[in-house]
């Protein structure tokens, strides 16, 4: 597994507390929200601060938010295009 | 006019739960004391679990026991009282706002730290749309929503309502009350609370809910028949405005079987309860509790759990009484709690 | 069961330091909303900040230097002289009860002092400032209130349910008078806690629009004097709080349901107990913060409260942003110099109505017929409230 995918699952479990979750507990294709990991839009509203934070990434607009943060992948492959971290 | 009951009765505090049976009292030594760790899991999803402060946990792990007991699903009413409400997300958003300069913010906390909270995850989980409230008076925080309810009781507005009281230790603010001598400066036992002289009192964090009733059940513990509360009464005036209340109730102060007072061990207030129990109780059963749990802005509604157990099973265990008097029928028991000479709240609870 | 008579208000908000000062706004069209200069903030965005600072304020009421009132206090205290000044009261009858209502009462104080509590003592009497009740208790030792006294805080509908909850008190007999309302402050912490949830709008808020985009958070305090029929003068009724209702939207949080549930069931219940059909309401001033969310939600609400005669509804958030945990009490005043005046305010900032529902607020202040008025306040943890007036005859 990359990097990028390792430390960006860690990353989410820490934003978002996930407490008893591994690493190896996310899939990348695994969707985040409603059935999956059963995320919720807190959620979404921690990750938009988890790119800016971590990737230095500003989402102009939250609505882009459903897309990128569909599945790890998704989100992966966002940050790689788009980091200024 | 409807009457009350108390139709089940659950809490979490530095105390087991089955405390009443098992007589045993867990000492501590230091001043803030913590709530014994539940098996939260068990009763609420990890998902959701991940976000709760103490208080949350604590308040809706005993609102679903209680429920439980009571046989009900929805109740048709929430009312919570909490001094300080969810402090330790308030901490973690404070210290984020001074730590990252107001910039990236999680919202977590911030939304976690409204002092509805407790009440608001209720509704949520119970999927209750009914009448929901949080009071946040000091020590009658309990009371006030207590109160609430009784009188929504009174009106045949409600037949059933989830009612109760929470408060949580938060890492700093907590400590806070060192400096500003509400608690004891230097750390005791609990179990000598009242032996030391000195002002302030030792704290904890706690959780108790009731589901009151309008109808006796089988679980019925005991009757809320009526209570009151008093921002501000001079010493020599509470005795008079309880006997008042107690006149109001057709009660007068020897038909008291057993008064429950908030003795917290501060040498500069606890004597309102002395110069209460001297007045008006000296040949009734002296109560007292918070050398068990401490203080905190919702204990009283422990004082209610312990009492209802009281009158349920007519028992006093010895490491509540402060006194003795003539073994007989428990059937009215007058709770009395006051902080700092303020906001005094007088509960009666009958068999 | 007594009725319920309004025979005083007092407010102040960024619209003006007395109800007088708001009204004048009010049909002046004048909003309140401007940027932080009081509260030490890095967000430069547009807040309705009361331009008094706590030493200005203090000033006004004769408070020694050393008092231990926090800002929401102060201004709490200033909207309940004007009730006193105005009652004919020397002091307020002994068995006067005082509720509150309030977000975040004295964060203000644990903001500013968080850091300096351990190393200083000079603050530390602010400690228990974090307790929204110890605010209400300044409050309380100001006007030497010592009887009922409570604290409600239930986020943004706070107020509103103080209000409820002092109309049941006086209509159970057991209470002859009360003192209801709300108050907040601006602070960091909301301002921040808002921020967060990206629900701030950078510009003037636009409650009810199609690109609404988020509201403005504002402060104010504004309190009731709430009498039983048989102890008031009733020259000086101002009004009648004739139903309320509360219910859970049980659905988030923080955001409200599509539908509208909670709003839906507590405008039923408001509209029950006044034994009122929905027809009856002559005005709503609505919760309408601006935000994408509520104001869909609301709308909602309306439509299956009214179907497609939603009556003249208006925000006044645009004139004084969302003031919290007073928000509910500062909209009863309006409400009441509604029917007092007749005439209803606008619903500033508005263009465009919202594609899904169609409704259009009132966007020039008008006169019209008022004789009931239902007054909206929704709050975080799914909490809705709603009130209604109406005037005494």
């Amino acid at each position: 597994m990359s990097d990028l995918y390792t430390e960006l699952k860690k990353n989410i479990i820490e934003q978002l507390n996930l407490e008893d979750m591994e690493i190896s507990d996310i899939d990348n294709d695994e969707p985040l929200f409603g059935d999956g990991l059963g995320l919720d839009s807190i959620d979404a509203l921690e990750l938009i601060v988890l790119l800016e934070k971590d990737y230095g990434i500003k989402l102009s607009d939250p609505e882009q938010g459903k897309e990128i943060f569909a599945s790890v992948n998704t989100m992966a492959q966002f940050i790689q295009k788009n980091r200024t971290k | 006019m409807s009457r009350v009951y108390i139709n089940a009765i659950a809490s979490i505090s530095p105390q087991q739960e089955d405390i009443f049976t098992s007589e045993k009292i867990l000492e501590y030594h230091h001043n803030i004391i913590p709530a014994i760790d539940q098996n939260y899991k068990e009763y609420i999803k990890p998902m959701l679990l991940r976000r709760m402060s103490k208080a949350v946990k604590m308040g809706l792990l005993c609102s679903k026991r209680s429920l439980k007991e009571a046989g009900i699903d929805i109740p048709e009413a929430i009312f919570v009282g909490t001094g300080q409400g969810c402090m330790q997300d308030t901490e973690k958003f404070l210290e984020q706002i001074e730590s990252q300069k107001e910039q990236l913010l999680s919202p977590t906390s911030f939304i976690q730290s409204t002092h509805n909270t407790v009440g608001g995850q209720m509704a949520l989980d119970l999927k209750c749309t009914g009448y929901n409230m949080t009071y946040t008076q000091d020590a009658v925080s309990f009371e006030s929503a207590l109160k609430d309810a009784y009188d929504q009781f009174q009106n045949n507005e409600i037949n059933s309502a989830l009612v109760g009281g929470v408060e949580e230790n938060a890492k700093i603010s907590t400590g806070f009350q060192y400096y500003d001598h509400q608690l004891k400066a230097k750390e005791i036992s609990n179990l000598e609370l009242f032996e030391s002289s000195s002002p302030g009192t030792i704290t904890s964090e706690s959780a108790a809910f009731f589901v009151l009733q309008d109808v006796k059940t089988d679980s019925t513990y005991a009757e809320v028949h009526d209570l009151k509360i008093l921002n501000e009464v001079s010493e020599d005036q509470v005795s008079e405005e309880i006997l008042q209340f107690l006149k109001k109730n057709g009660l007068e102060s020897s038909q008291i079987d057993a008064v429950m007072v908030g003795r917290n061990g501060d040498s500069r207030f606890d004597h309102y309860y002395e110069t209460v129990l001297n007045t008006l109780f000296q040949q009734t059963f002296q109560l007292h509790f918070k050398h068990l749990v401490g203080d905190n802005n919702a204990i009283s509604s422990y004082a209610v759990w312990l009492c209802s157990q009281v009158l349920k099973f007519q028992k006093i265990p010895e490491f509540l009484k402060r006194n003795t008097a003539g073994d007989s029928e428990i059937n009215n028991i007058l709770i009395y709690n006051q902080y700092l000479g303020k906001n005094h709240g007088i509960i009666l609870l009958q068999r | 069961m007594q009725g319920v008579a309004v025979t005083g208000m007092g407010i102040i908000s960024s619209l003006g330091t007395t109800t007088e000062e708001n009204l004048d706004a009010l049909q002046k069209s004048k909003d309140g909303i401007s940027i932080p200069e009081i509260l030490h903030t890095s967000l430069k965005l547009p807040v309705a900040e009361i331009k008094w600072s706590n030493e200005t304020l203090a000033q006004k009421l004769s408070l020694q230097t050393g008092h231990s009132c926090t800002r929401a206090a102060l201004l709490g205290i200033h909207a309940v002289k004007e009730i006193l000044e105005k009652s004919g009261f020397e002091k307020f009858p002994e068995d006067t009860g005082l509720i509150s209502g309030t977000s975040v009462g004295g964060i203000d104080a644990t903001e500013s002092f968080f850091n300096e509590y351990s190393a200083d003592s000079a603050n530390r009497r602010f400690i228990r400032a974090q307790h929204p009740g110890f605010t209400t208790e300044k409050i309380a030792d100001y006007f030497g209130l010592k009887k009922e006294v409570t604290t409600i805080s239930t986020a943004c509908s706070s107020a509103a349910n103080a209000i409820m909850r002092g109309a049941r008190l006086i209509e159970s007999g057991q209470l002859q008078r009360v003192i209801v309302g709300g108050t907040d402050c601006l602070t960091r912490f909301t301002l921040n806690g808002f921020n967060s949830l990206k629900i701030l709008s950078e510009e003037k808020n636009r409650a009810f629009d199609e690109n609404r985009n988020g509201l403005n958070l504002g402060e104010a305090s504004a309190f009731l004097l709430l009498e039983a029929d048989q102890v008031c003068d009733k020259n000086k009724i101002l009004g009648r709080i004739s139903g309320y209702g509360n219910a859970n939207d049980a659905f988030h949080q923080t955001a409200s349901s599509e539908n509208g549930e909670g709003a839906f069931l507590a405008i039923g219940k408001a509209l029950k107990k006044a034994k009122l059909k929905s027809d009856e309401i002559d005005y709503i001033n609505a919760h309408g913060t601006g935000t994408i969310n509520n104001d869909l939600s609301e709308s909602h609400a309306l439509i299956r409260n009214f179907g497609n005669q939603v009556p003249f509804f208006s925000s006044t958030k645009g004139f004084t942003g969302h003031t919290l945990g007073a928000a509910g009490a500062v909209e009863a005043v309006f409400s009441l110099l509604s029917i007092k005046n007749q005439v209803i305010f606008q619903n500033l900032n508005f263009n465009q109505p919202i594609l899904d529902t169609g409704l259009i607020p009132v966007i020039e202040s008008q006169t019209a017929k008022i004789q009931t008025v239902l007054s909206n306040s929704f709050g975080f943890g799914g909490n809705c409230t709603s009130l209604i007036f109406s005037s005494n005859e």
